[in-house]
């Protein structure tokens, strides 16, 4: 019996884990499932950059140098696509594969194999959409918001945009499925719903909405594959449709949607503020609800992304102040992220330095976003580089620095070695800095009256373009730092214990650095989840 | 840091508005037109009011977090109060303040909102149709129809490497061979409608801009000032196709007796010809 248990314990050292290329192709392992989301999301963030410096170079000066307009159009759409769709919902599907288990104490996701489908669709999905820039008529042209009769004129890539959406989709809900029930179903005894760490609630919520608003948007490319097809007229007048119901059906999901690219990132800053501040998170149910109130009022703000097309004046109305209503919560995860850092004791490590530009630039973002909400001022900056500038400053120095923050939060986790923190802090730095010179001034091209997705302008908007543009490269130049951490860290490192973070708590942290290849094969007690648990 | 000097950025941007107006250069262009119209005057006046509110809201946000950077290290030996976690007093006020500025902004919004709304009592009807890739206009009452297309000059030096300086065409991609004409100080009212796909009417200063959707009709009105004759400029605002950064709109507002002249004119040398041609294809 005592050898038969000894022989379990070697076998448990072994871990399983499989060799070779069967490890990652039949993966049901979450990490290294997570792996490969992320490699992946990495991967398709330097092609979108790469789509973006090529837009960037096109506008450097007024008048076409480099490429024909359809081409710029067709550079513009598949930049959004393959940043929203391939960069950052995979990363966070990543990131929720590594640390979903570990902080809620479970040995794995709880479908193992949906998981390893989830992930595999995407390869193909992308595959598939980035290819169509090689057939007759090139990539979809009409911007990703494939507004109709438009995106109805696209050539051979129609049916490829289309097959691709829906792969995608599918993809997302498969991935939100698991991590709804894993959260539901895995948690250790005693990680009650109001222990949970934030990014453990915040993608719990974000999963809801995808599962929510996912099908919508099959929907919408559905019916358009239809019209384009089977002579159907959802989105034709002349048939007794109407191309309006498609933005309409489009932003209902598209709303939400901008929410699933950042909750997750306000879940990410609401773990590190506080470890840096060595002091827990101000608020922690007042978060809790903001999120379940911003997920709630992303349902009902949808037309505010179409106050042009003509509604009437009760309904520009009910959606510039539900509109306006998203700043209430988003306010209070503001004003508590100020609250958690007042009195701590803070240092300034990467994962610190990349939340702290979240929460400026994140707000700078939010307060454009409040400009936009207001119905007569929005006719004036509708379609124009204002929006540009509004949105990127919510993805880029939101998300996608949200998302950086929380990869140098955790990668000494993954990986057993401290990165080179001066070279992130170099990173850091540049990417703040250029991400301004990139971006600020498109509002003010906005304002001035520079309509976004056009290759080309007129004079006046001709030095801000290139300020802009010096700002993007730059800042695409700056990213090539972060594989290069990641992969010298994966490589070497001081190798650090348990907490990478003097002031980190969670159960992420009570386990080794690299933790085992499955996370917790037997349920943290009560002791050590209390101890994760620092509010 | 880099924020503190973003703030001082977006408050230069502020004061340099004035005199940014009518500037060619490029740098001295940093905010949104006052117009020639009594609503794009009320919509800039909003557009300033939320920008003054959201930089006040700055100040105050970003000071706090600033100061708590500066103040707060553990490099200068701050220990952190642990106990600090929670405090309903501090989080009714941070939740009901932002509700009353809200409120306060809504108000004046609404109110604004309501007069664009109102297409009641206009005195001149056009009807504006956009297509892959210009612009028809109609004068519905006096049956002069005529399309509006990107200048010679500027379609010239806008050709892939064409080898022509922007910079040497005036008004580059803002110029049309015939501008829309219309009268000032009278309530024109524009029919705008889409032929192919979505495109959107945008002029600034009239501060006007609404979407031409194929199928459907929408209206959208202005009223340039008596004192405020002269070229405006603006471009389609929704991406329509290859060319969409290629449609400009130009409006010459011309004082009543030039207009009436005008359009008599027009009229005249629109009768013998057969009623508007179908939009052309190859443009």
């Amino acid at each position: 019996m005592a050898e038969h248990l000894a022989h379990d314990a070697a076998h448990d050292d072994h871990d399983h884990k499989p060799h070779g290329w069967r490890r990652w192709v039949y993966s049901t392992n979450h990490k290294d499932i997570g792996t490969m989301y992320l490699i992946f999301a990495c991967t398709m963030f330097f092609i979108g950059g790469g789509a973006a410096m090529l837009i960037r170079l096109e506008l450097f000066k007024p008048g076409l140098q480099f490429f024909d307009p359809q081409f710029f159009n067709s550079l513009t759409t598949m930049h959004a696509l393959i940043m929203i769709f391939g960069a950052i919902m995979p990363g966070w599907t990543g990131l929720a594969n590594w640390m979903i288990p570990m902080q809620v104490g479970a040995p794995d996701m709880a479908l193992p194999r949906l998981n390893n489908f989830s992930f595999w669709i995407l390869p193909f999905a992308f595959t598939l959409l980035i290819s169509s820039f090689f057939v007759p008529g090139g990539a979809p042209a009409g911007g990703w918001t494939m507004y109709p009769p438009l995106t109805l004129q696209t050539g051979a890539s129609f049916p490829m945009l289309i097959f691709s959406i829906h792969l995608m989709g599918a993809s997302s809900i498969l991935g939100a499925i698991n991590v709804v029930v894993t959260i539901m179903n895995m948690r250790a005894p005693g990680m009650t719903l109001l222990r949970m760490p934030l990014f453990v609630w915040t993608w719990l919520i974000t999963a809801y909405l995808l599962i929510a608003v996912m099908p919508v948007l099959a929907g919408a490319v559905t019916m358009m594959l239809t019209d384009h097809y089977f002579g159907t007229t959802f989105f034709t007048a002349a048939g007794g449709g109407d191309p309006v119901m498609f933005q309409h059906i489009f932003w209902f999901f598209g709303h939400p949607e901008v929410y699933i690219l950042v909750l997750p990132a306000f879940g990410i800053v609401s773990e590190i503020i506080p470890t840096f501040s060595r002091k827990p998170l101000f608020g922690y149910e007042a978060m809790v609800y903001a999120v379940a109130s911003i997920a709630f009022l992303s349902f009902i703000v949808w037309a505010h992304h179409m106050f042009t097309v003509g509604m009437p004046l009760a309904a520009q109305l009910f959606f510039m102040l539900s509109t306006m209503l998203i700043a209430v919560p988003t306010g209070v995860k503001v004003f508590n992220w100020t609250a958690t850092m007042w009195k701590g004791s803070l240092s300034f490590e990467p994962p610190m330095l990349f939340a702290l530009a979240f929460l400026f630039l994140f707000t700078i973002g939010g307060f454009s976003g409040l400009m936009l909400a207001i119905v007569p001022a929005d006719y004036q900056y509708q379609d124009t580089y204002f929006v540009v500038a509004h949105f990127h400053y919510v993805l880029v120095p939101g998300t996608i620095f949200g998302m950086m923050a929380g990869v140098y939060y955790w990668l000494p986790k993954w990986t057993g070695h401290m990165y080179d923190l001066k070279l992130a802090t170099w990173h850091f730095w540049l990417s703040a800095i250029f991400v301004n010179v990139l971006f600020f001034p498109q509002h003010f091209l906005g304002l001035a009256g520079m309509p976004r997705r056009i290759p080309d302008y007129a004079v006046q908007f001709a030095d801000w373009n290139m300020v802009s543009s010096l700002g993007g490269f730059g800042f695409g130049l700056s990213q090539l730092l972060f594989p290069y951490i990641i992969w010298k860290c994966v490589r070497g490192g001081v190798r650090i214990g348990n907490k990478a973070w003097e002031g980190a708590h969670g159960l992420e942290w009570e386990l080794p650095s690299p933790p085992p290849f499955h996370s917790w094969t037997s349920p943290p007690s009560e002791a050590v989840i209390a101890r994760g648990a620092a509010h | 840091m880099i924020r503190a000097k973003l703030m001082s950025l977006a408050l230069a941007a502020a004061a340099a508005l004035a005199p940014a107006a009518h500037a060619e250069s490029g740098w001295g262009e940093l905010n949104l037109t006052q117009g020639v119209t009594d609503i794009s005057r009320k919509i800039y006046d909003l557009h300033m009011l939320i920008f003054w509110v959201c930089v006040v809201i700055g100040i105050v946000v970003f000071g706090v977090m600033i100061w708590s950077i500066v103040t707060f290290r553990k490099s200068k030996g701050a220990v952190p109060d642990t106990t600090m976690v929670h405090n309903t007093k501090v989080e009714v006020v941070w939740t009901v303040i932002p509700v009353m500025i809200l409120v306060a902004m809504a108000v004046p919004a609404a109110r604004t909102l309501v007069e664009i709304e109102d297409t009641s009592k206009t005195e001149l009807s056009i009807k504006v149709t956009g297509f892959q890739w210009g612009w028809n206009y109609d004068y519905l009452d006096d049956g002069v129809s005529y399309y509006s297309h990107l200048d010679r000059a500027s379609n010239a030096a806008r050709e892939l490497d064409s080898g022509i300086d922007p910079h040497t065409v005036e008004h580059y991609l803002l110029n049309v061979d015939q501008p829309l004409v219309v009268p000032v100080d009278t309530k024109v009212r524009l029919l705008i409608t889409g032929a192919d796909v979505i495109h959107s009417w945008w002029v600034p200063a009239f501060g006007v801009k609404k979407d031409a959707i194929p199928g459907f009709v929408n209206e959208a009105w202005f009223k340039v000032d008596t004192d405020k004759p002269g070229l405006y400029r603006g471009q389609c605002a929704e991406l329509c196709g290859r060319d969409h950064g290629f449609m400009p709109i130009v409006v010459d507002v011309r004082s009543k007796a030039d207009f009436a002249a005008w359009l008599k004119d027009k009229a005249t040398q629109q009768k013998p010809a057969a009623p508007p041609a179908p939009a052309p294809n190859a443009s």
